[in-house]
């Protein structure tokens, strides 16, 4: 029980949904016209009842208020972790992953359950919490700094350190809204890094910033688990997870699906997550982003005209999928992208690059798009679907809607030698070969 | 995404922290911590933790007059320009126009002033307070602590405009060559009533400005009529004698009461029923503030 850091029991939180989906919040207008309404209602029953002659099904009903559901974000959730673990939490949008994360850093109360932490708790829910653009990198840094819960003399003591990770020196003294946008994620996650908790609750900050700091970012994560602190990893990010973290969590709809070793957690999730069978429906899939003014309803995978989920290399692929349209959306652009089971992206076919151009108009629409062969390394791929608007802001993107598999055999049955670790796609070359003259 | 230029000349401004000029509290006391995380018990972290974030009180009110500086080109003007023609667009509407009765011996201006001073506080910490939790959604969001500091933040933000006003004060005083006599070292108890009073008085608004979305179209309103139920451009000796208990409900009616007694002389006398209900009503608003404002925090996260 002593190197336990983190005990997790039966932990639930409920929320409340309202489903008068356009009140976003509580207008203390709608509270006053809705006490007003209840007070009328049972001024009205107490004469209707007083009378006693009409029955009370004749009179025109109030509307209720709006009807609430409850809704639990996370239920009966325990696990332990030990001391100096990197336990990796992953599941799907909605999963539960970032309530829990919520709880575990304090930001709001769990409705059931308990939670025993053992030391002093860090979280980065995000990059740059609190930084203002108005204010220089120096400013920031004492101010988000503070914000995660550094006192001055701490931050003025790192205060080299940070700089130099983030590689700011000459910007100190700018203001932080004329930095790039990889010069702000780098001064945030210095920041961040170079708190000193014995628990650090790491969300997602890792897919931002480019390669290099990526792997820098990775390799302080490392030295702060080789510290003896314990880290909560949640990600999206397959590869990072499995880099990272021994251990892991997989929650699905707010329970715990799974807990154990890394890499059989990645399997279970791509198994768990991703509809396998060639065709999704997705009317009810609530993962997923954007304005909405236009949504994916479902997508298939064909070959021919048959519907297919396994593919064998070099034969056509066909993906039909439909759209429902609720907005004009003037020339809108509808990508699918084909990414390696670890989420490498291989391919993004796009209308706009294959000059159709598709005015969206309020309805429905069905696209196929043919790939008239498929030279993928075998192995599972997944793909995504994004739809843009004339200006490319996101109306619907849908993570890992559907998977497919690349089989070892090509299509005319001949056994191919492709293998994952030599690559992805399969680009055809002409051999010949003759003897070399110069040597004989 | 937030993609922009390096390159552009910027506006340098004195007011910069300096990692030199920050001296402080080195005490370190994240000492190793078992934490219990469960229903309700919030509560008993609460008051320690407040004190474990303190330096964060000063760094978002800092944070809050560094941009409102940088933001705006009058920049510290802001704070006594308002005050300056609110005193001399009352003077000339109450004195010479409505002529109402004013103590001898002390300009009218000073009257108006006095009163500014507390209800220029209240009124900022007012609309600060209640819109610094919305403004500050992405902090309650993604980081834990705790939230007093939020609204408590916007106080000390207005406190600041506040000191500057006193100074004003202090160079009509000598514009006027009144000297204050010895009430004004009680001033410093008048600052801490109107201090209670504006921190009670936000932390309610605050609070329900979460929870109704609605509520800060009523805010402007209520500081709007406040300014003429207050005693700003009168003095509060011409209401109706059988008529003050109940004006004196009103906290800003003893906090400038006492402001213009300790400031002007005692020229305005000090009614004492009326500060002691002012007393009363201000520790009333800021216990009931606080137990309010606790008992909606839990849920601020949910609803922000």
């Amino acid at each position: 029980m002593s190197d336990v850091v983190i005990r997790v029991e039966s932990l639930g939180k409920k929320y409340r949904i309202r489903h008068q989906g356009a009140r976003k919040y509580v207008a203390l207008r709608d509270v006053v016209v809705d006490k007003f309404a209840a007070a009328i209602r049972w001024v009205r029953d107490k004469r209707r009842s007083g009378n006693g002659s009409r029955s009370p099904g004749l009179l025109p009903q109030m509307p209720t208020p709006a009807s609430r559901e409850d809704f639990w974000a996370l239920k009966d959730v325990s696990f332990e972790v030990k001391q100096g673990e990197v336990v990796g939490i992953i599941g799907r949008n909605g999963a539960g992953k970032s309530t829990l994360l919520k709880i575990l850093s304090r930001i709001t109360e769990p409705t059931v359950g308990r939670v025993h932490l053992e030391g002093r708790v860090s979280s980065l829910l995000e990059v740059g919490t609190g930084f203002h653009p108005e204010l220089t990198g120096r400013e920031n840094i004492f101010l988000n700094g503070a914000i995660l819960g550094m006192t001055r003399a701490e931050i003025k003591k790192k205060f080299d350190e940070i700089v130099a990770f983030a590689e700011v020196e000459r910007f100190l003294d700018t203001p932080v809204k004329w930095y790039s946008s990889g010069m702000y994620v780098r001064l945030a996650f210095a920041v961040a890094a170079h708190l000193e908790p014995e628990i650090l609750i790491v969300d997602e900050v890792l897919a931002v910033g480019d390669a290099e700091f990526q792997k820098k970012c990775l390799g302080k994560m490392q030295d702060v688990s080789r510290g003896g602190r314990t880290v909560l990893f949640v990600s999206h990010d397959m590869g990072n997870v499995t880099k990272l973290c021994e251990r892991g969590i997989l929650l699905s709809a707010g329970k715990v699906e799974f807990q154990g070793e890394v890499i059989a957690l990645v399997t279970q999730y791509q198994k768990a997550a991703i509809p396998q069978s060639g065709y999704a429906d997705l009317t009810q899939l609530s993962d997923r982003t954007g304005s909405a003014d236009a949504q994916f309803l479902s997508v298939e995978l064909m070959r021919g005209s048959v519907r297919e989920s396994a593919f064998a290399f070099g034969s056509s692929m066909t993906v039909r999928t439909t759209i429902k349209v609720l907005k004009p959306l003037g020339n809108a652009h509808i990508a699918v992208a084909i990414l390696s089971s670890d989420g490498i992206p291989v391919h993004s076919l796009e209308n706009s690059n294959e000059g159709m151009i598709w005015s969206a108009e309020v309805g429905e629409y069905a696209f196929e798009i043919v790939l008239s062969k498929v030279q993928l390394f075998p192995g599972e791929y997944i793909i995504d679907l994004w739809l843009g608007d004339a200006q490319r802001a996101r109306v619907d993107y849908v993570r890992a809607a559907l998977a497919f598999h690349v089989l070892q055999t090509s299509e005319s049955g001949l056994s191919l030698s492709l293998h994952r670790r030599d690559g992805l796609v399969f680009a055809p070359s002409q051999w010949k070969w003759t003897p070399n003259a110069t040597n004989s | 995404m937030r993609e922009r230029a390096v390159a552009c000349p910027l506006p340098k401004f004195s007011v910069h922290l300096g990692t030199e000029e920050l001296v402080g509290n080195v005490a370190n006391d994240f000492e190793m911590q078992k934490l219990i995380i469960e229903p309700g018990r919030a509560e008993k972290n609460y008051w320690r933790d407040l004190w474990r974030y303190r330096e964060l009180f000063y760094f978002l009110a800092w944070r809050d007059i560094l941009v409102r500086y940088k933001q705006t080109v009058v920049g510290v003007a802001w704070a006594v320009i308002q005050p300056f023609l609110t005193t001399v667009v009352f003077t000339i509407i109450f004195s010479r126009l409505a002529k109402l009765p004013h103590p001898i011996g002390v300009p009218y201006a000073l009257l108006v002033m006095a009163a500014q001073l507390p209800w220029q506080f209240f009124s900022s910490s007012l609309s600060g307070s209640s819109n610094s939790l919305i403004g500050n959604a992405n902090l309650i969001s993604k980081v834990y602590f705790p939230r007093l500091v939020v609204p408590a933040g916007s106080v000390i933000t207005s406190f600041v405009d506040f000191l500057i006003t006193l100074g004003l004060m202090a160079l009509m005083m000598v514009w006027y060559r009144f000297a204050p006599d010895w009430r004004v070292l009680t001033l410093p108890l008048f600052v801490g009533l109107s201090f209670a009073a504006s921190f009670g008085a936000g932390l309610w608004l605050s609070a329900l400005n979460v929870e109704y979305r609605d509520f800060r179209y009523i805010i402007p309103f209520i500081v709007q009529l406040g300014l003429y139920v207050s005693p700003v451009g009168f003095s509060s000796s011409i209401v109706p004698p059988k008529w003050r208990l109940v004006y004196s409900l009103n906290p800003m009616v003893g906090v400038i009461d006492g402001f213009r007694w300790a400031l002007l002389r005692g020229q305005s006398p000090l009614w004492w029923p009326g500060m002691l209900t002012c007393m009363l009503v201000t520790s009333g608003l800021c216990l009931g503030g606080i137990w309010c404002f606790r008992r909606m925090e839990r849920t601020f996260a949910d609803v922000i």
